[in-house]
């Protein structure tokens, strides 16, 4: 059924039921996400793509098409909010990104850019996260880890379904691990996407790296935004 | 840091020769601006030397004192903008920091190093002791003729536990990423700011690497 929303002042037609950040995004409306992946579950796992609903704040990855819903994503306060979700996460882990591999086509990092952020708000950990090279053609770099689920989910052993990562802990204890017995069984394709997946240079194909010279990287081509928008799967 | 007396000279304290009264007072009426390089590599700094021929725009507004185009080693008299370059490491970045603090009115971190502590901060992952046993003691390549020393004078500058991003040390009024940022982001900066504009770095040019 055709639905009747307001997006921003702006009156949209839509089918009840879809996902607001794609009919949104159909619209030309860019809202920022790090989990979500078109045409995916939804994660919800990083709340960047928070927006207000009918006068309540949430994902708009979470929330489906309704009639009469009444949306706000360019309003001040909850703009700051998904800069703030942004900031939060180059506090928590460590973003060298003059040294970092995935610098340039790494989602967090073009993400930032498009919400203007400058500096983190909160305090920098500097946390001790080890990393794990054990896995055959994959290294961890647990310093970049942003816990989006995305390698969770949607990585997994191509003959069982096993999932092949999985997060241990909680709050600060949280910890990206690799199953090494599957992981070395991934053909090079499956690494690769993997390595691809990751919003964030965590997941790391060994061999690979720093392949595109600066200026010509992925999100330098072409913004987030604009591949957002063209449909260009992340 | 402690001095003995007199066995130092500063170049600052140093006779020069006087400067045309009409230049100076055309010079005392332009907004101030100076650059000043804390724990960096200097890289940012080339990167303020990099907004080149833009500056000419500007002179007849802004005039540049301490900075990597003038050699100038003090603040002459109160700036209107300061940008700094680096983040803190030693007791002598917060000496100099604090000092430029109280005597610039709008103050801007430039770099990764001076926004979030950038490589400098690479350090801040193992405690200080391993660090500098790493450095002076264990290294391969430190002379091996000599027994093992960390240095210590009292001229050397203390470092701190961790290295900090400026802006856990002092008030900082706006931030310029980039490991350097482009000279002309910097110069955008600048201009936004002395023609009265909002600060903004607008995605396309905002970056972190
Ligand atoms: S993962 Fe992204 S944000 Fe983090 S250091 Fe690498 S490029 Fe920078
Ligand atoms: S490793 Fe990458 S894909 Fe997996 S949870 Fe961490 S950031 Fe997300
Ligand atoms: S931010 Fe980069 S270029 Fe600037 S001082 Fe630090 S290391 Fe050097």
């Amino acid at each position: 059924m055709t639905a009747k929303l307001y997006i921003d002042g702006r009156e949209i037609c839509a089918s009840e039921g879809d996902v607001l950040i794609d009919v949104a995004a159909d619209y030309g409306i860019h809202i920022p996400s790090l989990c979500y992946m078109r045409g995916r579950p939804c994660l919800g796992t990083c709340r960047v793509c928070s927006v207000v609903v009918n006068g309540s704040i949430m994902p708009a990855c979470t929330a489906r098409i309704a009639d009469g819903m009444v949306v706000e994503v360019a309003q001040p306060e909850v703009a700051d909010m998904r800069r703030a979700l942004v900031e939060a996460n180059f506090s928590e882990g460590n973003h060298n990104c003059p040294s970092c591999e995935k610098s340039g086509r790494c989602e967090l990092q073009a993400v930032a850019y498009e919400v203007e952020m400058v500096v983190s708000r909160f305090p920098y950990r500097f946390a001790e996260r080890e990393r794990d090279q054990t896995a055959r053609h994959i290294f961890l770099e647990r310093d970049r880890c942003i816990f989006c689920q995305r390698c969770v989910e949607f990585i997994r052993d191509i003959d069982t379904g096993h999932k092949i990562f999985a997060i241990h802990g909680r709050g600060t204890h949280a910890r990206i691990d690799i199953d090494v017995v599957l992981a070395d069984r991934m053909p090079p394709e499956q690494v690769r996407e993997a390595a691809d997946i990751c919003p964030v240079g965590c997941i790391i194909e060994k061999g690979r790296g720093y392949n595109d010279p600066i200026g010509k990287r992925k999100f330098e081509t072409r913004s987030i935004r604009d591949r957002v928008l063209e449909g260009d799967k992340k | 840091m402690n001095h003995h007396a007199k066995d130092y000279i500063l170049s600052h304290d140093l006779p020069r020769s006087a400067m045309d009264p009409a230049v100076m007072a055309k010079r005392d009426e332009k907004l101030h601006v100076a650059m000043i390089g804390l724990c960096g590599c200097w890289g940012c700094t080339l990167s303020f030397l990099d907004m080149d021929e833009n500056l000419l725009r500007l002179l007849d507004r802004i005039t540049i004192t301490r900075s990597s185009f003038t050699d100038v080693k003090r603040i002459p008299r109160r700036a209107a903008i300061g940008f700094i370059e680096g983040g803190v490491a030693n007791e002598e970045n917060i000496e100099t920091l604090v000092h430029y603090r109280e005597n610039c009115d709008v103050l801007i971190s430039v770099g990764a190093c001076a926004v979030w502590g950038g490589v400098p901060a690479m350090r801040n992952l193992v405690p200080l002791e391993d660090c500098l046993r790493e450095a002076y003691v264990d290294s391969p390549t430190r002379p091996l003729q000599q027994p093992p020393t960390i240095p210590y004078h009292e001229d050397i500058p203390k470092l701190t536990t961790k290295v900090y991003p400026l802006h856990e040390v002092v008030k900082i009024d706006y931030f310029i990423p980039g490991c350097p940022p482009d000279g002309q982001t910097i110069f955008k900066v600048l201009d936004d700011l002395v023609h009265g504009r909002d600060f903004s770095i607008p995605a396309h040019i905002n970056r972190f690497d």
